[in-house]
């Protein structure tokens, strides 16, 4: 029998393999791809004894169906609030399972949140390209195949300690509820492009993000930003996170799958431990951003290591859709009834 | 253009707390590049602890660091004492010969850039593959070479209105006063000038990008047939650009 694998029943648009990134190569235009939430992903790595930047599955709104092969398949799902159902039955995330051949998994996109991560315990066995199974989809590298996921794909999970079977279990990651209504940024690297008036513009008006966004950008809506002078400049590196200025105003946040370099002023940059919760905002959502220094950004980024330094800690999954009898005949309920009722 | 004697010391901008910019310039400068060049070259054999992968462009080398593991002050003060203690020599790269078929059908805009420029087609693809380029930087997609060098009379060729639909790979083109060689299929602002068998970067083949930043090349201008016949060749994984032998 050969070793256990995923099936892709069906996989939305946007669904791929991604680990920590490709590295090393960004100087011959390469993008380092990698998730869009890495602290989503790292999480649920780690709930299921990979290392964080291991190869998972990153769902996005259009919603992923699995099923397990040749044996069972031991899971964690993190990231936005997802409506996860096993056979049918509604589960709460984040949370661990064992999918056992035969039983049906679906992700379908919940109420908040753009991006949801699957990781198998092993993680998948994928060949990667220049050191990376990240998908890049624009340039065809990694993945299975340099695209998204489809339906029949099959995902061979990579050798593991025997889990066990492991019944639903929620995991405890208080981390990933994050703040998504103020995004930090560090100003610059050419915030000097702008009037002092324009910049302090950029932080206090609201944005909105555009519908037209995806994994390379992320284009904002409001009351455009205006130039001091040109806004062509000779093409220099780009960061996680950078905020492009174009001509026309609309700032574009750079994301995972950015290319290295690019020519528009970066009006600030998006400090890394708010770029996974504003990666995580739906078209339509509004915030603001909030400068801080080198010192607060690094802060927040080594409080985002601490807790991940910790093991993921495991409780029983409560069921979300109790039946009414059931709920009756508790005497919790009875208790709160009996407590509010007049005396008969 | 000699590089400058004294050895300028780089301006250090923030890219948020994983990334710091030294910045030599403004401009597309082989002198300014040239500094870019020797910092990186300085930057990658120092191989401190918290140094990801640095970055060099026209003007500036982005340099993206994990700031648990050094700090900015730190690295800002390695950074400076490496511009210091390694100026640009004026180093020379290699020569390399790429082979480009002009025809009309890869040169699908040398009509357009005859017009704008007043020149004929003919002289368009003899100034093209007359001028000596340098290789600034990669950017953009993988392999994409961005070049300069590209001869005056091609400077009021601008950018696109619009991007055009996806181009065949390995196109060579021009916009805003410079030229590039691209290798995936984009859609692309550029004009296109030819098409190139050579692959610019290749995950097939050792090694997988052929050209050195700071290295500078010429067009020689192919038939139909010598494309064909050398595209079969480098479909195959051979390197079908020459190295030419430098005095």
């Amino acid at each position: 029998m050969s070793a256990p694998a995923l099936r892709i029943v069906s996989a939305g648009p946007g669904t791929t393999i991604q680990d920590s990134g490709r590295h090393g190569y960004l100087r011959f235009g390469v993008t380092g791809a990698g998730p869009m939430d890495a602290l989503a992903h790292a999480t649920a790595n780690l709930a299921v004894g990979n290392a964080p930047g291991a190869s998972a599955i990153e769902v996005g709104l259009g919603g992923l169906s699995l099923a397990a092969e040749d044996g069972p398949v031991t899971l964690a799902i993190a990231g936005a609030p997802f409506a996860v159902a096993l056979d049918g039955q509604k589960l709460e995330t984040p949370l661990v399972l064992t999918l056992e051949p035969g039983a049906a998994l679906s992700l379908r996109p919940g109420p908040a949140g753009a991006w949801c991560y699957v990781a198998a315990a092993g993680s998948f066995a994928i060949a990667p390209v220049l050191g990376s199974t990240a998908t890049h989809t624009r340039s065809g590298l990694g993945g299975l195949d340099g695209g998204p996921l489809k339906a029949g794909d099959r995902l061979p999970v990579g050798e593991t300690a025997d889990l066990g079977h492991t019944a639903p279990s929620r995991l405890i990651a208080p981390w990933l509820e994050r703040s998504r209504d103020v995004v930090r940024v560090v100003l610059g690297p050419q915030d000097d492009f702008f009037t002092p008036e324009v910049v302090e513009r950029f932080l206090t008006q609201p944005w909105t993000l555009s519908g037209r966004s995806d994994r390379m950008g992320y284009l904002l809506e409001g009351e455009p930003l205006t130039h001091a002078g040109g806004f062509n400049i000779v093409s220099d590196g780009i960061a996680h996170g950078a905020i492009q200025v174009p001509g026309e105003g609309l700032p574009i946040v750079q994301m995972a799958d950015r290319a290295p370099t690019g020519g528009y002023p970066k009006i600030a940059t998006v400090i890394g431990a708010d770029l996974g919760s504003f990666a995580q905002l739906r078209p339509g959502a509004g915030f603001r951003f909030a400068a801080v220094d080198i010192a607060t950004a690094v802060a927040a980024r080594q409080a985002q290591a601490e807790a991940l330094a910790r093991p993921v800690e495991r409780m029983p999954l409560i069921r979300t859709e109790l039946p009414s009898d059931f709920l009756l005949g508790l005497n919790l309920v009875g208790g709160v009834v009996s407590a509010t009722a007049p005396a008969t | 253009m000699s590089p400058s004697p004294d050895t300028p010391l780089p301006r250090l901008l923030d890219a948020g707390e994983t990334a710091l910019v030294a910045e030599f310039g403004d401009q597309v400068d082989p002198a300014i590049n040239d500094h870019v060049l020797a910092l990186d070259a300085a930057v990658t054999a120092r191989a401190l602890p918290g140094v990801r992968e640095s970055v060099p462009t026209y003007r500036s080398l982005m340099i993206h660091y994990d700031p648990l593991v050094i700090d900015r002050a730190t690295l800002a003060a390695e950074v400076t004492a490496l511009a210091q203690a390694a100026p640009a020599q004026g180093r020379r790269g290699a020569l390399w010969t790429i082979p480009c078929c002009y025809d009309a059908e890869f040169g699908e805009d040398i009509a357009d850039i005859a017009a704008a420029t007043g020149l004929t087609p003919d002289e368009v693809v003899a100034l093209h593959s007359g001028a000596r380029y340098r290789l600034y930087m990669y950017g953009f997609a993988p392999g994409f070479c961005y070049l300069g060098g590209l001869p005056e009379a091609f400077a009021k060729v601008s950018r696109r209105l619009k991007p055009r639909p996806p181009h065949p790979p390995n196109v060579v083109m021009m916009a805003g006063g410079l030229a590039s060689i691209a290798t995936v299929s984009m859609p692309t602002g550029w004009f296109l000038v030819g098409r190139t068998p050579e692959r610019m970067f290749s995950l097939t083949r050792t090694p997988t990008v052929l050209l050195d930043v700071g290295d500078e090349l010429m067009f020689e201008p192919i038939d139909r047939a010598t494309f064909d016949a050398l595209e079969a060749r480098a479909a195959a994984g051979e390197v079908v650009a020459r190295r030419e032998p430098q005095p």
